[in-house]
């Protein structure tokens, strides 16, 4: 049966621009359903048409083969569609049981009967196998945990469709197994699933079908068994996506990084780097390997000069930096793409132009005198939304109103064109659409190839420290366990299990590869 | 130190305490619904200047008590039409309605009776009653300190617990504090953030109200000019010192109230005056910047303790 169906949605929004076109589409009982696309293609303006925040300027939605309009969040809900929204939409300070039952709590004598909540969402939970205490608070809970909280409460408001937003984007891998294996009885008990997501390995492993958009257009709904990853990737990008990148052996020159015996203390009091050395020369991309909190942004923030580290030395083209402020360690050749874009990386409300422009505003040639040169901001923006194909209404346009890949295509375009010739790439490809993460690692390669700059990529993506990386290190517990000389001949079973810590290289092995 | 003393201190701390409690439970409630009542002041002058006016002329103390309510609740109304009907900014808006009230009160009570300062002799005011607690009154000291407040002060207290069960276990209050905290949360699953808005804001109005209405119809029985004198953000201190709980915020209002007697006391002596008037506000300043300091160490330790 016919869960849901969406017929020729189509979603201007006011200033003129298609998020939607004509796009038909739906979901059987008891299926997930994966929606992909690149940033930008309609896949959230689409679940908002369907969960009742953007009216559709035409089409119609059939929930259970009757059709409905949807006008708010909460007709949805009443229809039994639910969402799990990408950011959370939790109150930390309560408790799990109050979240869940958030605006439809039971009554005894007038008052809250919490017993009662608890005893429902703890009911729920164990149904499900959640594994969550409803009456633990909130803010003590990991982000899986806290997103099992999310779904329960679109569980017991009836949600029989449930929207998940690319619910794999903030969890480690064992979450998402986890996940996984949660989602598969929720769809074993009848639910509909509409899966976002951008790891095209995750759809194929849970997806019954999948519906394509691109550039707000539906690319049809196939079903998983007639499609592979690549295939997938090729109807999302309307081309073939290089998943190997094609590269010359490096030619390293001399060292540009020196790291000795970097010590950072995390405030536990234990040393979330430990004593770690290595140096990274001209023309080469080094790779670090590692599950996620191992040091690897420890050791990232440390050489960026974003946090002190407490002994040893990071000597960047032979001059320390310790102490150093961050921007001088910049003008002395440091470009750092950072992992979190929205805090770090760019000022959201601060137009695509303030923050392309950020790190060079006050440079003698981009001034007149001592004013700001208006016209050569101009200039430098519109030069990298060119070479970038960053897509914008204008430069003045507030950055935070981009898609997440156009946002780390501003972040990058402004590093990528620093003049430095060290650059740091920590998750330079997270949330990312294929098309332009392709574009991302071929940059960062080229860069290194052609400029002779060294780079450092950190990143959670396997598939992608084994493409772009010349030497690859793996690190854990804040230590360097394994390093190899070429990334792209690195068997992913044998990475896993240094990751993991089944196996670790001694010092002798290690040798010379540093 | 003579028991006289103590009891008249005593006893002038709970009194004093009184209109600080009412207006730390106004900024309480906004606290919780994730808003910023600067504006107790101007609930408390309404508050206690219609109370006045109404009292005096129905000859009834209650219904004057009821109108400096209905007063306060207009005030807050106003801000909550003004930001969330009209876009205002919240802080503007507030020091806007302070400053019109602050003028405001002394035009009403000119236009009414031709005095600008001071409504002792142009309005009969009739104050609101003490209460004697039997039992409690024949105790020596203790006695002579709790017993014999005005009602007031008891219902202070007992506005404190109410509000304490209406907040935290309430259908309500839990949509209040959800509100505060993540309001996007609240829109999600059906809560109108505007109608809590408004509900906060009305019921922060009549509670600055009552605290004026103690102002003008049971410390005294007359409205003066600016007669509030700041309590309005001292209670906006003593909320937000503990996050807008309310029993947490009668007991604050109590510090700065201690503070009040004190500088009370020390009127009768030679200090110098001015520099005892300071006192209830620098107390103010210290409490907030000592309690921020412990706030954020516990706060620091936490975040060590759990990572």
């Amino acid at each position: 049966m016919e869960a849901l169906r969406m017929e020729h949605i189509t979603k201007i929004y006011p200033n003129g621009f298609v998020a939607n076109k004509d796009i038909t589409f739906s979901v059987q009982q008891g299926e997930i359903h994966a929606l992909v696309g690149e940033n930008g293609a309609g896949k959230t303006t689409l679940m908002k048409v369907l969960f009742g925040m953007e009216q559709p300027q035409e089409g119609s939605i059939y929930v259970n083969e009757q059709k409905v309009n949807i006008k708010s969040p909460l007709e949805a809900i009443s229809l039994g569609v639910g969402m799990v929204h990408q950011h959370f939409m939790l109150l930390p300070s309560m408790t799990v049981a109050q979240n869940v039952t958030l605006g439809m709590e039971p009554k005894k004598r007038g008052l809250v009967d919490a017993e009662k909540a608890v005893q429902m969402t703890q009911e729920m939970s164990d149904k499900y196998h959640f594994g969550l205490d409803a009456r633990a608070r909130v803010s003590d809970l990991s982000v899986g945990l806290m997103q099992k909280v999310e779904i329960l409460k679109a569980l017991i408001r009836g949600a029989k469709v449930l929207i998940l937003d690319e619910p794999t984007a903030v969890l480690t891998p064992q979450e998402t197994r986890e996940l996984f294996e949660q989602l598969k009885l929720l769809r074993e008990n009848g639910h509909s699933l509409i899966f976002i997501s951008h790891k095209l390995e995750e759809v194929m492993e849970l997806c019954n079908n999948v519906t394509v958009l691109r550039h707000g257009y539906c690319n049809g709904t196939h079903p998983i068994e007639e499609l592979d990853a690549a295939k997938i990737s090729r109807l999302m990008v309307g081309r073939d996506v290089v998943l190997k990148i094609e590269k010359e052996d490096p030619k390293p020159g001399k060292p540009i990084l020196e790291v000795k015996d970097l010590v950072c203390v995390n405030s536990e009091g234990k040393n979330a780097v430990d004593n770690v050395s290595f140096s990274i020369r001209e023309g080469e991309v080094v790779g670090i390997a590692g599950v996620e909190g191992n040091g690897q942004s420890f050791l990232s923030d440390a050489i960026s000069g974003m946090i002190k580290y407490d002994s040893g030395s990071v000597k960047l083209n032979g001059q320390e930096v310790g102490g150093m402020k961050i921007k001088d360690i910049r003008q002395a050749g440091m470009s750092v793409i950072p992992e979190d874009r929205m805090t770090v990386g760019c000022v959201n409300d601060l137009s695509v132009r303030s923050n392309a422009i950020a790190d060079r505003y006050d440079k003698k040639e981009n001034m007149s005198g001592i004013f700001l040169n208006g016209g050569k901001q101009k200039e430098i923006t519109e030069a990298m939304i060119k070479e970038f194909e960053i897509s914008c209404d204008s430069q003045d346009e507030a950055i935070r109103f981009l898609s997440g890949g156009n946002i780390q295509k501003v972040v990058v375009a402004r590093e990528f064109t620093s003049g430095a010739n060290f650059i740091i790439a920590n998750q330079p490809t997270r949330g990312v659409d294929v098309g332009t993460a392709e574009m991302i690692r071929k940059y960062l390669v080229r860069m290194t190839r052609e400029n002779g700059i060294g780079s450092l990529l950190i990143s959670a993506d396997l598939n992608e420290v084994l493409e772009v990386s010349d030497r690859l290190f793996v690190m854990r517990q804040g230590k360097i366990v394994a390093a190899f000389p070429k990334a792209n001949v690195v068997d992913v079973d044998e990475l896993g299990e240094y990751m993991l810590g089944i196996r670790t290289m001694t010092a002798e092995e290690m040798e010379g590869l540093l | 130190m003579n028991v006289r003393l103590i009891t008249s201190f005593g006893f002038a701390v709970f009194r004093l305490s009184t209109p600080l409690v009412f207006a730390a439970l106004s900024a309480a409630i906004c606290e919780k619904a994730g808003l910023f009542n600067m504006a107790a002041e101007s609930m408390m002058l309404w508050g206690a200047l219609i109370g006045v006016i109404v009292s005096g002329a129905t000859h009834s103390a209650f219904v004057g008590f009821l109108a400096a309510m209905a007063a306060g609740a207009v005030t807050g109304i106003l801000i909550w039409v003004a930001t969330v009907k009209g876009k205002a900014d919240l802080m503007l808006a507030q020091i806007a309605i302070n400053l019109a009230s602050s003028g405001g009160t002394i035009f009403l009570l000119f236009a009414l009776t031709g005095e600008k300062s001071n409504s002792a002799v142009a309005i009969k005011s009739l104050a609101l009653p003490k209460i004697n607690i039997p039992g409690i009154s024949a105790i020596p000291v203790i006695g002579k300190i709790l017993s014999g407040q005005n009602i007031l002060t008891y219902g202070a207290v007992v506005a404190a617990i109410i509000m304490s069960i209406f907040i935290f276990r309430s259908k309500t209050g839990h949509h209040i504090r959800a509100v505060g905290e993540n309001p996007h949360a609240a829109e999600s699953v059906g809560i109108s953030v505007p109608k809590v808005y408004f509900l906060a804001w009305t019921i922060a109005g009549i509670l600055g109200g009552i605290g004026g209405a103690f102002m003008s119809m049971g410390y005294l029985t007359s409205f003066t000019k600016d007669m509030v004198a700041g309590r309005g953000y001292i209670g906006l201190c003593a909320s937000s010192m503990v996050g807008g709980s309310p029993i947490g915020a009668m007991l604050c209002a109590l510090i700065f109230g201690v503070a009040d007697a004190v500088s009370n006391q020390l009127q009768l002596t030679n200090a110098p005056a001015d520099l005892v008037l300071m006192m209830p506000y620098i107390v103010t300043i210290v409490v907030l910047v000592l309690l921020s300091v412990i706030k954020h160490s516990r706060a620091n330790r936490r975040m060590k303790a759990k990572s």
